[in-house]
């Protein structure tokens, strides 16, 4: 009943962190924390259609920093392969157009409410979330 | 210990799951931690094109102090038992309270007498 992470282990695992990183991984060892250790761990990102990896090797991840591990189905895998592959250097390229993207439209936002008399970002930023 | 119980219940059950950084994941609640961990079974992602990484996912565990909403099924909410335990449960934290507030107001007589003697 109890839902620890025992089934999880030695399986291929993806690592969403809360500064929304995703780490894959094979799961070595965890403990009630959810902290855990994974071998031979790619860092993978996501901009729009592309993807890229990166080998990084063995990681200790503290559990406080994951947001959740999702178990990597081999059928659904398949689904991941219409995504484009590109280098590493193009995606930390396009991560960072995007991220300046989304801040001037987080700018925006703010604009927009400080105008209309609301500060609720500065509650939001509370939890860096 | 309350929603531990009650999320035990629910086990088996379809819930969606809206975490701190706007995820949201419907599936089936597999299990359930003393931390409110979750494991879902069979998972769907709402406004799936926005997260890819969650494509080839199909069971998570999703740490409890991540989670901001759980959308329930409201027929599988017994309400009435709920509201049961919850007034047995504060009933029973009132009466330890008491007692430690006697144990306590005892040891310290008995403190006051022995120095007096």
């Amino acid at each position: 009943m109890s839902s620890g992470l025992g089934d999880e282990v030695d399986k291929k695992l993806i690592v969403v962190l809360r500064d929304g990183r995703k780490f894959i991984g094979i799961m070595r060892t965890f403990d009630q924390f959810a902290n855990i250790v994974l071998q031979d761990t790619i860092e993978r990102i996501y901009v729009g259609d592309c993807y890229s990896d990166k080998n990084l090797g063995l990681f200790f991840i503290r559990g406080d920093n994951v947001v959740i591990l999702g178990e990597i189905d081999p059928d659904k895998e398949v689904q991941e392969k219409k995504l484009k592959k590109v280098s590493w250097e193009e995606i930390t390229k396009a991560a960072a157009l995007e991220k300046i993207k989304k801040e001037e439209e987080e700018q925006l936002k703010r604009r927009v409410m400080t105008e209309s008399g609301l500060t609720i970002d500065s509650i939001l930023n509370i939890d860096d979330f | 210990m309350l929603f531990f119980s009650f999320y035990k219940s629910l086990v088996g059950k379809e819930i969606t799951v809206e975490l701190k950084n706007d995820l949201s994941i419907t599936g089936l609640l597999q299990s359930v931690d003393q931390f409110l961990n979750i494991k879902l079974k069979d998972i769907k992602v709402n406004e799936e094109d926005k997260y890819p990484y969650m494509i080839s996912v199909k069971n998570c565990f999703i740490r409890g102090s991540v989670v901001r909403y759980v959308h329930l099924p409201a027929e599988d909410v017994d309400v009435e038992t709920l509201q049961d335990h919850s007034r047995l449960e504060a009933r029973e934290q009132k009466k330890q309270n008491k007692q430690h507030q006697e144990q306590k107001s005892s040891t310290a007589t008995t403190a006051t007498t022995s120095t007096t003697v």
